[in-house]
């Protein structure tokens, strides 16, 4: 196999010396991680390297010899560092050249001992490959290939192809650290050999975030204990707080809280990017939040509301008597059981009397209700959201109240129905069995239930129709209800940090390397600039999705349709412990 | 070395394929696709700008006038930036992998890199594509945990679309490569 040798860009420019770094006999790779210049002690060179190897688990070598020809080619260093070989032995010696004002480089790799002939040395060819040491550094290969738990003294990090690469650059940050400014006897070139890179606000933020989290995190278990009491369990108070949408979703936040200011250190890269992304989430929420709030208390927003809310109620109720009347008559021409009409159409008009009369008794508290509901934008847009929710659901009540008496309604008929044209044809639901058997019925049985089952298919469209129109309204509100709720569920789950990361440094979250081939000449080994290929925007937000409250629909269509035809209740959402009805 | 040749796509539009031999195990292809022909761009506006015409005749709303311009500029920057790709480039690096690139006439680059060690081989297949039969160029990969199943294929040069004659140059090309490859490989 072609030798491969990956070098920094950044050691391009250092003196002469001995290369540093990781030998991948399995590829055929060497991978260059430094420079040791000259003056150095042969021990001195060999006890730094065992001691980063056992800081890194990562076997370091000297890999061979880095020539920097500034003025005339020097005969003398020539010969000295090929004598170099006789005291680091590694197969195969790597030798590179570069002399300033030419383009081109040159390189040999000798194998010294699987050579046939002893004295004469077989040579490889060598293919240069260029990476940028700090940006292979910090990025993170995606997907993260399968690597074998070192912490159990695991000398040797084995890995696929490029991420055997970027494994043994990022696992070598003991050699980045030592740097000119040291007092140490062996002079290293590197990425960092100009000084140490660090960021005052990130230190600072390091040493803050430690007190802070204990502290939160104390303030976060005394809510959750407070919330743990036996008062909440309380029979109608766990009913009530699985039906409201917003305790579901402050109970998501407080999780995130939690997991964002615990005291435990991330596992990996993906936790603390997780993380972030929570951290990031929260605070748009509340920053979106607050400036909602600012919004709705500047120039009496809550009282221009509040005095649009009662008419809009009236309005609404308004609707559906003019809509009942509607039914009552003769709709969409056609003709109803006048008796079985006027029955549910002035039990719902009853309804609707006593709903209009409920919310104009709640009237004169509706402002002060409504400003401190308002209040709780501050926890989060979020929250907001799914008050609005709530409170559509809460002003909607009466519909849904329809839609249950009509569909129970029907769903009865249906059943009816099926029972009896069973009873015609002389068969019967067997319970016991799960299935239909054949049965003989007395005369008077099958008198009375053709009877019955006149009545009931005459009475047929009546409900049917009533039915109808309450399910389109309930579905409508439901609708609304499901825009909302999407909406809530883009800004929980939606990566913004990571998004940010790939727009301002795509080099952090890599989905592979592209290659590109430098100026080459016959003759000359092949020198190619490997560059991150960064992840593409679908995949990040995949990739690093954060899971949200799990309210989706759990209906396909199909059975939507067929839930519908029969008459059974629709629940739209799977909330989280909800129970089957 | 470099190479110059002209073929033709399997529409008939002309092809042009270079071929760099950087090394023995070096190589790189380079199919640039026919250009925008000027005729249909052309074609497009004029349909566009005499149906917004035609509705403004209608609604007398000047707006529709410039909605007509600035949906042809923006469809125009999204079909050179998304759409319309310039050329597609293999490079096949013996030990190393294969590169595929495609560059958009925006100047966008897409790259894709397989490693070597995912590579079974490279071969032309043939397609029934609609009422033609059409020969394509693919990569196929072997599973990690099957080496002698053949886990995807992926097709090279697929907006150019190159005729037989095209492939079969680039496919003689890179089995030299790869007969090294397996020459050295340890794969029973």
């Amino acid at each position: 196999m072609v030798l491969k040798a990956f070098f920094p860009t950044c050691c391009t420019l250092a003196d002469s010396g001995l290369l540093v770094g990781r030998w991948i006999p399995e590829q055929s790779s060497a991978v260059v991680l430094a420079v040791v210049h000259f003056p150095f002690i042969p021990i001195q060179v060999k006890e730094l390297l065992a001691q980063v190897q056992q800081a890194s688990q990562v076997g370091l070598v000297v890999l061979g010899t880095w020539c920097h020809h500034k003025q005339e080619p020097e005969e003398s260093l020539g010969h000295f560092l090929e004598g170099l070989g006789t005291i680091f032995s590694h197969e195969p010696w790597l030798q590179l050249c570069w002399e300033k004002g030419s383009k081109f480089w040159s390189c040999k790799a000798t194998h010294q001992q699987s050579s046939t002939i002893p004295g004469v040395p077989i040579e490889d060819h060598v293919m240069l490959i260029f990476y940028d040491q700090r940006k292979v550094l910090l990025s993170y290969l995606h997907p993260p290939t399968v690597l074998p738990d070192c912490q159990a003294g695991d000398a040797t990090a084995s890995a696929e192809g490029l991420a055997a690469i970027f494994d043994t650059v990022s696992r070598s940050e003991a050699l980045f650290c030592k740097n000119q400014f040291d007092e140490d006897p062996v002079r290293l070139s590197h990425w960092q050999s100009e000084g140490l890179e660090a960021s005052i606000l990130v230190e600072l933020a390091k040493k803050a975030s430690g007190p802070v989290c204990l502290l939160v995190a104390c303030l976060l278990s005394l809510v959750s204990a407070a919330s743990a009491c036996r008062l909440w369990k309380l029979w109608p108070l766990p009913f009530i707080a699985s039906k409201f949408s917003t305790c579901e979703q402050l109970r998501h936040r407080f999780e995130h809280l939690t997991l964002v200011f615990s005291t435990q250190k991330a596992r990996g890269p993906a936790q603390l990017m997780r993380k972030a992304n929570m951290l990031v989430s929260l605070l748009l929420d509340v920053a979106l939040g607050l400036t909602l709030l600012s919004w709705l208390h500047s120039s009496n927003r809550i009282g221009q509301l509040a005095d649009a809310l009662i008419p809009m109620a009236d309005h609404v109720a308004e609707e559906l008597q003019h809509l009942l009347q509607w039914l009552m008559g003769a709709p969409a021409g056609l003709k109803m059981n006048r008796a079985l009409d006027q029955v549910l159409g002035r039990f719902f008009l009853y309804h609707i009397h006593l709903w209009i009369s409920y919310i104009h008794l709640m009237s004169p508290f509706i402002e002060r209700i409504l400003w401190h509901v308002g209040l709780s934008a501050c926890l989060g847009l979020t929250v907001a959201l799914s008050i609005l929710s709530d409170i559509l659901a809460l002003l909607t009540f009466h519909i849904y109240c329809f839609y249950v008496y009509g569909a129970r309604l029907y769903c009865l008929k249906i059943y009816g129905l099926s029972s009896l044209w069973r009873l015609f044809r002389g068969k019967k639901w067997n319970v016991l069995r799960q299935r239909v058997d054949s049965c003989s019925y007395d005369l008077d049985q099958l008198f009375v239930g053709t009877l019955l089952f006149t009545i009931l298919i005459f009475l047929l469209p009546t409900t049917a129709l009533y039915y109808l129109v309450f399910t389109l309204l309930r579905l409508l509100v439901v609708t609304v209800q499901g825009l909302i709720h999407l909406l809530v569920d883009l800004i929980n789950s939606l990566p913004l940090y990571s998004l940010g990361l790939r727009l301002c440094r795509p080099y952090r979250l890599a989905a592979g390397v592209k290659f590109r081939v430098l100026e080459h000449e016959a003759g000359r080994p092949l020198r190619l600039m490997m560059q991150i290929n960064p992840l593409p925007y679908s995949n990040v937000v995949h990739t690093y999705r954060l899971p949200t409250c799990g309210c989706h629909p759990k209906h396909s269509w199909g059975s939507l349709c067929r839930k519908l035809f029969f008459g059974e209740l629709i629940y739209p959402w799977k909330q989280k412990g909800d129970k089957q009805d | 070395m470099e190479e110059e040749r002209s073929f033709s796509d399997i529409c008939g539009g002309r092809l042009a394929l270079q071929l760099r031999y950087y090394s023995p195990f070096c190589r790189e292809f380079c199919v640039s696709c026919p250009r925008l022909s000027l005729r249909l761009l052309t074609a497009v506006t004029c349909t566009v700008w005499l149906a917004a015409y035609g509705l403004f005749t209608l609604c007398e709303n000047s707006m529709i006038l410039s909605a007509a311009i600035f949906v042809t500029l923006l469809g125009l920057l999204g079909y050179l930036h998304f759409v319309k790709i310039d050329q597609e480039t293999l490079l096949i690096i013996d030990s190393l992998g294969i590169q595929m690139t495609s560059s958009y006439a925006s100047g966008k680059e897409n790259t894709t890199f397989i490693e070597m060690g995912k590579i079974k081989d490279i071969v032309i297949n043939e397609a029934i594509y609609m009422q033609k039969v059409i020969y394509y160029l693919c990569i196929l990969l072997k599973d990690p945990l099957e080496p002698h199943k053949i886990s995807q294929v992926v097709p090279v040069f697929q907006s150019a679309k190159p005729r037989l004659d095209c492939l079969i140059e680039v496919y003689k090309s890179c089995q030299e490569v790869l007969a090294h490859k397996k020459a050295t490989s340890t794969d029973p």
